[in-house]
């Protein structure tokens, strides 16, 4: 059989160490998606370090009246909390909104973050696929890709980013950390992952051996009128085919702030910066709304058989946006 | 949530809600299936499937992997023993992709292509997957669409009759006031049992012994004694619980993996499917485009009625979904005609899955009977009211009992259909639009020739032996219920052995006859022995046994049109602004003859329901036209219905007494899932104004549609 060793790390360092020494190994938080992969051989791991067990399970105010969260807090943990869900309200939604409740207690959020596509020629070892295996080849783009990427991908890959908070974290402006045995390093989740151009196999900025041990969302007063939605294919436990993280700042009817981020759209949850530049100091109505996705979505280059996500992110963004300035007129 | 029926007297333990007698063994893990039954000595198989759609295996090089760690063997076409596919089982004959490991030609991507044995479940699939195949690539052909120059009239032994035909359509299409001519599709669908397809085999006292998962013993022991060339006597198939079958487990590939192993390594050997494996290997729902003609006349009744159905089948096997049959039973007209034609594409088999032609059959034809209601200004329950057949309008037989319109009152009533308006988009409720629709349904009850023996034992019990098949719907529940009832004891003092082909042929979970077909051998020899006992008399240390054989009595019944009849209503919630589709609430009124125990008939009845939701908006195999092979084969990729899709739902029945039927019981195998995609389907159509002929209701559809019929809106003149 595929065998594989396994080591539960009992401090950051001892499971550094384990990560650097072995170029296969992996850390393993609530396996959700790792084993799942490991199963059918996409994953072939020669070490799993279990980060579980590491003190990293806290979500605590920073001194500027920002959030960290641990690495290892469960998805249901960070949706249950009070401080998030009052705070930071899209946070909780939008990781309320994956998966189901039994992976959810155990999914991680470093896990969540590092989490791989679920484009059916990634997650198939019999098929080409240049993320899985660089050169080989995308079916995707010329076969099944009604749920594949609009934003950002190239020729080389198609395949979209399956987290949802992700996408609310990426319009919070959080900022991952990790530690590496030569210390500890950050990198905002808007950097994080990379561009896909000819190297999709390179998905983040995080150093070889590194392991994530937490994220900081920073303080924002607009983060509290937050929002996030996503349109499925079932009604729940099913990846996002478009989402919606926004936050809104309205007063006297003009947009004072505007946060936006899309999902299910690129390669990494989508900040959508144009948009919002678009909406800052605007009125906030609908026509507004809707050419502030317009004005993000001109760069969108839809495949045959995904150009329904223009249109569904045009309303998505509109719909969100207006619900949120209704609350504010209220 | 579902509510009871108040309305049916009961008397005995036939009618009363009973909890499945094996529920305890199966909710605490102590009911063993047959991928976990522990053996000595057993070893394990594992397949290995072809990564090609078309072409030739030019070498197995297996030399490597027999030096793996713990492999015993490796079979492939070179190497395995011979078997015989051309021999006619009990439902035709046998798919080819049984005759595994016979010739070396490819005919789909996922054909079995070599079985890799190992100590170990591990060891096995390593080597399997280590396992080098080179083949001869050719160009495949895996597009089914709408004139596909392949299409062709299938024939016997796939169909007795693929088209049928009176009168003069095109004349009495031109006569008629509303007319109606509209394609619909269904995509390949897949079973995907919850209990993967397991059998474990041995060689036993000179006989072969196979503990499997499926829907039919003595179904299975003949093929394999067929394939084998064995004598019938010396195969002993075993299935005691399944977990699910829906069409998918009669003989398939690791049966017969499973026995060739044995049969070369003397040691019991395990062959468990994965999920994956699943998709090209145990059939599945071929995609189906249907086009239906109708043409009423002003007053909604058909005059022409046209129903056209293609469906695809492999290269190496026949098999039609008879996706037109629904309505030769279900509507007349002057001028009526159904057809099949099917294509060959280099796609695995596919086969019988839950309510087969009727499934997708009903989703296209109500569908229709719904547009055709819009044109006529009717309500569809009125306008199928009106279209009631006196008599089979093919068959031009009698109907044993009709009772389609007491399931459209008690359906209507319970729905508050009363006073609905029938104009399409006018209801809102915040981004949701919202609809109602309505669907019939019907399916055939039939019976299967059955044995049974009933044993009364000295300390007052008894055993009914019935070689019932259990695939979750609890039928060992239901013969309790009714060898209760004909011996008049209590049901506690009944114990049910079935599952086994030694305890002679009966009738498979199949086909909506499984509770019809045993029930009634188990009656005849519980009656037999009741007349027995009545005479007096101790009963010996070995019990009174009486055997009954129901071929007789079903070769005498009349012949008939008889069916299970059903009413769907659903309600639907749109926003069109994301494609999004809730089904708020569906209701199943049936008529089905007599329920047998109403607890489990209403999880049959929910479950079938559910599963035609799931249809209607979820479920739809993908196949990549460049490689062949599915692209979401497993159940994250393949969507079925998760519990919040699942909301109001609730299923009941009509009483549907008929006193010339012998048995009483109809069936409610799959009656359930029929018109339900269709009910959804017209909802939507209600909600939005936008009618979806194309299943799944996938949100892009929804929008894309939404989008057209804007666009057609803004381009219409004003004031027209």
């Amino acid at each position: 059989m595929r065998e594989f060793g396994y080591e539960r790390a009992l401090d950051v360092s001892g499971a550094v160490a384990l990560l650097a020494e072995d170029p296969g190994a992996r850390p393993l938080g609530g396996g959700t998606n790792l084993v799942d992969l490991m199963k059918t051989g996409v994953e072939r791991p020669t070490l799993l370090v279990d980060v579980q067990e590491l003190p990293l399970g806290d979500i605590a105010f920073t001194p500027d009246g920002g959030l960290r969260v641990g690495a290892t807090v469960t998805n249901s943990d960070l949706a249950a909390h009070a401080e998030v869900r009052r705070h930071y309200p899209a946070l909780a939604q939008a990781v309320l909104a994956g998966a189901s409740g039994q992976l959810r207690n155990m999914a991680t959020v470093g896990g969540n973050l590092l989490q791989r596509t679920r484009c059916g020629y990634f997650g198939d070892i019999s098929k080409p696929c240049n993320k899985r295996t660089p050169g080989s080849g995308c079916p995707a783009r010329a076969g099944e890709h009604h749920n594949h990427a609009i934003l950002g991908a190239s020729e080389h890959c198609v395949a979209t980013h399956p987290s949802d908070m992700a996408v609310a974290l990426a319009a919070f402006d959080a900022v991952i950390s990790y530690e590496t045995s030569d210390g500890p390093g950050e990198s905002a989740v808007a950097d994080f992952y990379l561009p896909v151009g000819e190297t999709p196999h390179l998905e983040t900025a995080l150093p070889p051996g590194a392991l994530i041990t937490g994220v900081t969302v920073p303080p924002a007063a607009v983060a509290a009128r937050s929002r996030y939605r996503k349109v499925r294919e079932r009604a729940s436990f099913a990846f996002a085919i478009g989402s919606v993280a926004a936050a809104l700042d309205v007063q006297d009817g003009v947009v004072r702030e505007a946060r936006l981020a899309l999902g299910a759209v690129a390669s990494r949850p989508w900040r959508a910066r144009t948009a919002e530049r678009a909406l800052t100091g605007g009125p906030a109505d609908a026509e507004a709304f809707a050419a502030a996705a317009d004005a993000e979505l001109a760069a969108a280059e839809p495949l045959a058989d995904n150009g329904y996500k223009v249109t569904l992110m045009r309303n998505l963004v509109t719909a969100v946006l207006t619900e949120l300035a209704e609350e504010a007129a209220r | 949530m579902t509510t009871t029926t108040e309305n049916t007297t009961v008397t005995g333990a036939v009618g009363s809600a009973r909890t499945r007698v094996e529920g305890r063994d199966k909710v605490t893990g102590a009911a063993r299936y047959a991928g976990e039954i522990p053996f000595a000595e057993l070893a394990h198989g594992w397949l290995v499937l072809s990564t090609v759609a078309r072409g030739r295996i030019r070498s197995v090089e297996d030399a490597p992997v027999r030096e793996m760690p713990g492999v015993l063997a490796v079979l492939h076409h070179e190497n395995a023993p011979r078997v015989d596919t051309a021999y006619m089982g009990m439902l035709g004959p046998p798919n080819p992709v049984v005759g595994i490991f016979q010739r070396d030609r490819v005919p789909f991507m996922g054909w079995p292509v070599a079985l890799v044995v190992a100590e170990t479940s591990e060891e096995a699939r390593a080597a399997a997957e280590a396992l080098v195949v080179r083949y001869d690539e050719e160009p495949h052909d895996v597009g089914f669409f709408a004139g596909h120059a392949g299409a062709y009239t299938p024939g016997e032994p796939a169909m007795e009759q693929a088209d049928t035909e009176k009168g003069d359509l095109e004349a009495r299409l031109r006569e008629a006031a509303h007319v109606v001519d509209e394609e619909y599709s269904t995509p390949e669908e897949h079973h995907n049992s919850m209990e993967p397809h397991a059998a474990t085999a041995r060689w036993e006292d000179g006989r072969l012994d196979v503990l499997d998962s499926n829907q039919g013993t003595s179904w299975v022991a003949s093929e394999l004694a067929s394939l084998f060339s064995l004598d019938p006597s010396s195969v002993r198939v075993r299935s005691e619980h399944v977990g699910g079958g829906f069409g998918s487990k009669g003989l398939s590939p690791h049966q017969v993996a499973a026995v060739m192993a044995t049969t070369l390594l003397h040691r019991p050997v395990r062959v468990v499917l994965t999920r994956r494996q699943m998709f090209s290997l145990v059939g599945f729902r071929s995609p189906t485009l249907q086009r239906v003609t109708l043409g009423a006349d002003t007053g909604g009744r058909l005059r022409a009625f046209d129903h056209q159905s293609l469906s695809l089948t492999s290269t190496v096997h026949e098999f039609v979904e008879p996706s037109a049959n629904v309505g030769r039973t279900m509507y007349d007209a002057d001028a009526h005609r159904t057809g099949h034609r099917l294509v060959r594409l280099d796609v695995p088999t596919p086969t019988w899955m839950r309510a087969p032609g009727e499934t997708p059959g009903s989703f296209a034809l109500e569908s229709a009977i719904d547009e055709l209601a819009e044109k006529c200004g009717l309500d569809p329950i009125e306008l199928r009211a009106r279209n009631q057949p006196e008599a089979g309008p093919v068959s031009g037989l009698p109907f044993s009992r009709r009772n389609q319109l007491a399931c459209f009152e008690e359906g209507a009533r319970r729905f508050g259909w009363a006073g609905r308006d029938p104009r399409p988009g006018l209801r809102r409720e915040g981004r949701w639009l919202l609809g109602t629709g309505m669907a019939a349904a019907s399916f055939p009850a039939g019976a299967g020739a059955s044995t049974a023996a009933v044993t009364a034992h000295p300390d007052g019990g008894f055993t009914v032996g019935i070689n019932a098949a259990d695939i979750g719907t609890g039928a060992r529940t239901a013969m309790v219920s009714v060898a209760a009832d004909a011996l008049r004891v209590t049901p506690d003092r009944i114990r049910v052995r079935l599952g086994d082909s030694d305890l002679g042929p009966a009738w498979i979970a199949g086909g909506s006859m499984g509770t019809r077909s045993w029930a009634w051998a188990v009656r005849l020899a519980a009656d037999e022995l009741r007349e027995l006992l009545a005479l007096g008399g101790s009963v010996p240390p070995e019990g009174i046994t009486t055997r009954s054989d129901t071929s007789e009595a079903i070769g005498a019944l009349a012949q008939k049109e008889r069916h299970a009849y059903g009413a769907q209503f659903a309600e639907a919630a749109v926003d069109v602004t994301t494609g999004e589709v809730r089904v708020r609430r569906l209701l199943g009124i049936f008529a089905a003859g007599t329920i047998v125990n109403p607890l489990t008939a209403r999880s049959q009845l929910v479950g079938g329901m559910t599963w035609g939701l799931s249809m209607a908006l979820h479920e739809e195999a993908v196949r990549d036209a460049a490689s062949g092979g599915y692209v979401n084969a497993d159940l994250a990729g393949y969507h079925v219905a998760a519990h919040a899709d699942v909301q109001h739902i609730e299923a009941d029945w009509v009483d549907d007494h008929d006193p010339e039927d012998p048995v009483g019981i109809k069936g409610i195998g799959e009656i359930g899932i029929v018109g339900v995609a269709a009910a959804i389907a017209n909802a939507v159509w209600h909600a939005t104004g936008v009618r979806h002929r194309r299943l799944p209701i996938r949100p892009d559809r929804v929008l894309a549609a939404a989008e057209e019929a804007r666009q057609r809106a803004a381009e219409e003149p004003r004031g027209a």
